[in-house]
């Protein structure tokens, strides 16, 4: 039978992954002296599965990279062998190397040979030179089976009397044997007791057996491989002159470095398929059981509600119309539940994002000489896989950003009355609709003046303008701000914080600075759960329904005429209680000649939230609020300013979504 | 035919080696650690168990000695998952009431031939 083993690959890739990212972790937790054996353990484990999951599946190259990562940390798990600091260093760039061997096994890139040889070597000269001469045997070993032409074995078989326990039966050695040649024997019974004492679960029994032909010895010690504890068992060649077995050995100089290389070819040839493949694969989603379960069972609600109603409209009178109305109640819950539990499977922890931190913070706080703790909260946030995948790079950029320009060195902290050791903080929640990712440092503290200053001399700001402390943070992620001559080794990286912002409000969200000079400063991202789906305020201008999303609404109010004034060069603004909103006028923006109200007192105010100021969005009528799944314009259309998306509404009907901010740019 | 409980943390192995059995008639149940697989041993007679060894929560020797301790399981065949450097492995499965072990990395035709030679 042959099985392609291909269809099990993209398990053990995602496993194996899985399994380097433990290793990655508990590497680092030893490296902070949270050593215990259990972590130990659990990083043993993981190389263990990946060896033997790689040789199985055909990747000869990484199992016989992790077997020597293997022998390393068992040998740390036995006791033998201290890991140092050092040593936690190669081990982790060897766990990198091999999430690259990995990466080219599944997708179908190339094998840097290069580092793969610097790795192994260097995880060689950790364990001495024993290693190799291991290796080495075994492969003698396997090579030494090498068969002397003879005419067959005599065999003595004497199992134990307790060799039927754990599952063995000598019938199958038999068995074995006579397939391996032409078996012919005598079986001794003489130590079979009386029935009446006979124990069934004993052996009594056992055999002289005379196995002819040409037959490796090798092949025989296998058969009793299994059972050569629990019987005594001789073996002589039927050939007496070539008694001796000639045991010369053949030396196959297999180092294991070249078994390395030996096997890449065969990569490479596949590379070209598996590259197709990986396309398909990077879109999967691993989904927890009870998510399917719940999504299952809301599905079963589902088509009853729907064989009630429907039984209902096969003989419907007007009697039963309360019945009806029930039953679409019951449909309308049900179709939310559901909604709601299809948006649970594209929620996944943040802690995905998170895990690469750890391994960041180290390696960066060692090459910048500064000494910096990590704590993480809230790694079971859980938010949308699109979001989760696109918050990742301008997260990095941001923990970078701390660790070079926020954390000081420990001389500088020391002398300012700080602790040596600088912390950032990752934290994740939920606040209102949206979750909330902040990173903090107790680091310097962004200094206002250098900033203010270095915006007028960049051009961004006009000396003397008096700014907020948001304004004058916001300077941070301006374009024109961050220029070449001053991005470091380890912050820049071709991209600035203008990236950073851009990437977040892409996605919906906004990012707040809070510093205060001398004790550290905390960026705040806020998200939205998820990019499909939206609460929105449904509103009429004209004929049309738009929809406005509910996050960004503060209030709505009926204007009065009394309260609307006209700023000189700020245009229409409205006073509610002590401030002055600025007027946006739906109608106006979009030029929709056919809107209702044209004075505000005959439409209504909906007062929004917008990077922390409040406007009064000026509509004709508010309509109910619904949940709207978001239809991007832009891969249906074209990107339209001041509108963020789309949405089908329950008549058929289509409202544009609009982009509050994209509102607020317009009308400046 | 014959019942075989097969018990392997890594999915991946798991599933190669339900497949293979499955395809060559068997019926098989999988469990991902030593614990869960004690717990679906119990309920059932197994004709053969396939364990691999390094396992969270309860690895493969512990499972095997709890298991010979069930009276159902005195003469079941148990067969261990081990890597070839790991001859001290064998002999602490052995001691716990393993029967075989099939050596790492095997292909589907390896298994298929040692399942053979057990169950007969």
């Amino acid at each position: 039978m042959s099985i392609d083993m291909e269809q099990f690959h993209q398990v053990f890739f995602e496993e194996s992954f899985e399994g380097l990212d433990i290793m990655e972790t508990g590497l680092l937790n030893l490296d902070n002296g949270e050593a215990d054996n259990e972590e130990i353990n659990t990083i043993f484990r993981a190389a263990h599965s990946i060896k033997g999951g790689s040789g199985t599946f055909g990747f000869q190259n990484i199992a016989d990279f992790t077997h020597i990562m293997e022998t390393l940390l068992d040998e740390v798990r036995d006791g033998i062998r201290e890991l140092t600091h050092e040593g936690i260093n190669i081990l982790l760039k060897s766990v990198d190397c091999l999430r690259m061997m990995m990466t080219a096994a599944s997708d179908g890139g190339d094998v840097d040979e290069q580092e793969v040889k610097t790795n192994f070597d260097a995880l060689q000269t950790i364990l001495g030179s024993d290693e190799s001469a291991a290796v080495e045997n075994e492969t003698k070993e396997k090579s030494t089976a090498v068969s002397e032409e003879n005419q067959g074995w005599k065999i003595s078989f004497a199992p134990h009397k307790n060799f039927m326990q754990f599952g063995n039966d000598p019938v199958r050695v038999i068995r074995e044997l006579s397939s391996l040649g032409q078996l012919t024997g005598q079986i001794d019974t003489s130590k079979v007791p009386d029935f009446s004492e006979l124990n069934p679960e004993d052996m009594h029994l056992s055999w002289d057996l005379e196995l002819q032909g040409n037959v490796d010895k090798a092949a025989i010690n296998d058969v009793f491989a299994w059972v050569e504890d629990e019987s005594d068992i001789s073996l002589s060649s039927l050939n007496s002159e070539s008694k001796k077995t000639n045991t010369k050995k053949m030396t196959a100089a297999k180092t294991p470095v070249a078994v390395s290389k030996a096997a890449v070819p065969a990569a490479d040839r596949k590379a070209t398929d598996k590259k197709e493949k990986s396309a398909a694969a990077s879109s999967s989603i691993r989904v927890g059981i009870d998510k399917i379960d719940d999504l299952i069972n809301m599905v079963g609600e589902l088509v009853i509600t729907q064989s009630m109603l429907s039984m209902l409209g096969e003989d419907f009178n007007m009697t039963r119309l309360e019945k009806l109305q029930e039953g679409l109640i019951q449909l309308d819950r049900h179709t939310r539940e559901l909604q709601e539990s299809v948006m649970q499977i594209r929620m996944v922890p943040i802690s995905f994002t998170f895990s690469r931190f750890p391994r960041m913070v180290r390696d960066l706080s060692e090459k910048l000489d500064k000494k910096i703790e990590l704590v993480m909260h809230g790694e079971n946030t859980e938010l949308d896989k699109t979001v989760i995948e696109k918050i990742g790079d301008p997260l990095v950029h941001l923990v970078r950003n701390s660790i070079d320009h926020g954390i000081e060195m420990p001389e500088d902290r020391l002398a300012a009355g700080k602790p040596e050791t600088g912390t950032i903080q990752l934290n994740a929640f939920h606040r209102g609709g949206n979750i909330v990712i902040e990173i903090t440092d107790d680091g310097k503290g962004i200094d206002k003046d250098v900033i203010y200053n270095k915006g007028v001399e960049k051009g961004l700001v006009e000396a003397g303008t008096k700014l907020s402390d948001q304004q004058i943070y916001d300077l941070l992620f301006n374009p024109g701000f961050s220029t070449a001559a001053e991005i470091t080794d380890v912050s820049g990286r071709g991209v600035g914080m203008d990236v950073v912002k851009k990437n977040i409000m892409s996605l919906g969200g906004a990012i707040e600075t809070h510093s205060v000079k001398g004790q550290g400063s905390i960026f705040s991202i806020r998200l939205p759960l998820t990019l499909a789906i939206l609460d929105g305020q449904s509103v009429t201008v004209g004929a049309d329904n738009y929809i406005i999303p509910l996050v960004s609404i503060v209030e709505s109010v009926q204007p009065k005429k009394e309260q609307l004034n006209m700023v000189a060069g700020k245009g229409e603004t409205y006073k509610l209680r002590d401030e002055y909103l600025p007027i946006l006028r739906v109608c106006d923006l979009f030029n929709i000649p056919d809107a209702k109200a044209h004075k505000l007192e005959d439409g209504l105010l909906v007062v929004v939230e917008a990077d922390g100021k409040h406007f009064g969005v000026f509509v004709d009528d508010l309509l109910g609020q619904q949940q709207v799944v978001i239809k991007s314009l832009e891969s249906n259309y074209k990107r339209i300013e001041g509108i963020s998306g789309a949405t089908i509404l329950g008549d058929g009907s289509v409202a544009l979504i609009l982009d509050v901010p994209g509102l607020i740019r317009m009308s400046d | 035919m014959a019942l075989i409980l097969t018990v392997d943390d890594s999915a991946s192995m798991r599933q190669m080696v339900a497949f293979t059995l499955k395809g060559a008639g068997y019926d098989v149940v999988e469990a991902e650690d030593g614990q869960k697989a004690l717990n679906a041993a119990k309920g059932k007679k197994f004709d053969l168990v396939i364990t691999d060894v390094n396992m969270p929560v309860m690895d493969g020797i512990t499972f095997i000695r709890h298991l010979r301790t069930e009276a159902n399981y005195k003469f079941t065949p148990i067969l261990m998952l081990t890597t070839e450097s790991s001859s001290d492995k064998k002999a602490e499965g052995k001691s716990a009431g393993a029967t075989g072990w099939i050596v790492k990395p095997f292909n589907p035709d390896q298994l298929l031939a040692v399942v053979k030679k057990v169950l007969g």
